[in-house]
């Protein structure tokens, strides 16, 4: 079973040289660390920035210059700033090839809920629409359980959705799964030391296991 | 050139009247409208339609005229760091649209481009889609969203000169710009105010042709949400 950072390095493992990553908060936020150093890419922050430096020293902190989780940032040569509507038109026209985001709840026909839980406090949706209608590259980040127990991999989201039939990939604690275009979950590789029978009890949607599934090297 | 500079904040918003529809720049607590916020604390001034990415917090930003119930709407996309706002949603007093944070930024565009509506995937299939035109375009399902105008928009800058141009600094531009041109009246209040000529007209931002008032501001505090530092 993986921990956060487990599921961060996994991540780390689809990036790919050259491209534009838009990490969304919280386990998305940690792939940056594990990216290894002969890839190269440049970090979107939705309000405005493109090329993430890492936080900055003490000395540094400028309170105009923070990234989409209102963390202190700092910027990189060849860094770029720019005004709201410009950012979401890049991610609406498509030019972020990668979106890594959080999930609540993903369905096996690839739509995803994690904006909001009735009964709850609403906070609101931020970017998290606009990222998953528009973006053709979605990968999600999530456990595969709720703490109670209940899976988190279903046939139909039960929360309120975020987007259609957008992810195409997840990493969770347990497993890498790809969602089919048909629909269904498809295992490709298990957490070190987690039995392909675990998965199958954690996984509510349709779960497709074909021949032998490796390990995750992580 | 008419010079739109003011005196301060207070002489900026003084005709802003009751049930007013506002749109303030900034993006969590970088590059709001510090001044004109404080302003309009004093005015009194009820029954606002406050359209802004986010709410502020409970004491600093947009969170301070929600504590002085000042606030009738707010149309946002994130409003999630108000405690103050939470209990005033849940007890009913304050009305709140929540739309995806591109939508807004391109409702507030389209508003000051003089476009009355336009499509987007943003929402397609959520409650964000209830009650609005679907259509498809080259096989993908798109929602008509409508533009959104002010009657009055209060932005940040970093610099600006007498004619109204402005220069933003780091992420504080974010929904600055596009508010600018959407309001039928839009006040800018800058950290530095400069004579005509001073700035190099390659590197503004925002033309003062959707500026009707400029000041210089002062005392900015600039909060910090989540100072993060490296060793």
């Amino acid at each position: 079973m993986l921990d956060k950072v487990g599921i961060a390095k996994r991540i780390a493992q689809e990036v790919r040289d050259g491209w534009y990553i838009n990490l969304g908060i919280g386990i998305p936020t940690l792939v940056a660390n594990y990216i290894p150093d002969n890839i190269n890419v440049v970090l979107q922050s939705e309000n405005g920035l493109l090329g993430i430096g890492p936080f900055p020293t003490e000395e540094k902190v400028d309170a105009d210059l923070i990234n989409a989780g209102k963390q202190t940032v700092s910027m990189m040569p060849g860094s770029v700033l720019f005004d709201s509507s410009e950012s979401f038109g890049m991610i609406r026209g498509g030019h972020v090839d990668l979106t890594i985001l959080g999930a609540m709840e993903v369905s096996e026909n690839g739509d995803i809920s994690n904006w909001k839980i009735p009964g709850k406090m609403v906070k609101g949706m931020g970017g998290a629409m606009d990222l998953v209608a528009s973006a053709d590259n979605i990968i999600v980040a999530m456990q595969h359980r709720s703490r109670s127990g209940d899976s988190k991999l279903l046939k139909e989201c039960t929360l309120p959705i975020t987007g259609i039939k957008c992810v195409k990939k997840i990493v969770t604690d347990l497993a890498v799964l790809d969602i089919l275009p048909q629909g269904g979950f498809q295992l490709i590789e298990r957490a070190p030391g987690v039995s392909v029978e675990e998965i199958e009890n954690a996984t509510a949607g349709k779960l497709i296991v074909d021949g032998d599934i490796p390990e995750m090297k992580i | 050139m008419i010079s739109k500079v003011v005196n301060d904040a207070d002489e900026a918003v003084i005709d802003i009247p009751n049930n007013a529809v506002l749109m303030l720049g900034g993006f969590g607590l970088c590059g709001i409208p510090e001044n004109c916020i404080s302003a309009l604390l004093k005015t009194g001034v009820t029954g606002l339609t406050c359209i802004s990415n986010n709410a502020g917090v409970d004491d600093f930003g947009i969170g301070l005229m929600l504590k002085t119930r000042q606030v009738k709407k707010m149309i946002s996309s994130y409003v999630g760091e108000n405690a103050e706002f939470e209990r005033q949603l849940l007890a009913g007093e304050l009305e709140v649209d929540l739309i995806p944070q591109g939508t807004l930024a391109e409702r507030i565009r389209a508003g000051g481009a003089g476009i009355p509506a336009f499509f987007t995937p943003a929402g397609y299939g959520t409650e964000v889609a209830e009650g609005k035109e679907v259509r498809e375009f080259h096989g993908k399902q798109y929602l008509m969203e409508s533009w959104l105008r002010s009657d009055f928009s209060i932005v940040k800058a970093w610099k600006g000169d007498t004619a109204g141009n402005l220069i933003f600094k780091g992420t504080a531009r974010n929904f600055n710009p596009m508010m600018a041109a959407a309001g039928k009246v839009t006040i800018a209040e800058v950290e530095e105010l400069v004579p005509l000529g001073e700035l190099d007209p390659n590197e503004i931002h925002t033309p003062g042709i959707y500026v009707q008032r400029i000041f210089k501001g002062s005392d900015y505090e600039k909060r910090i949400e989540q100072r993060t530092v490296s060793n």
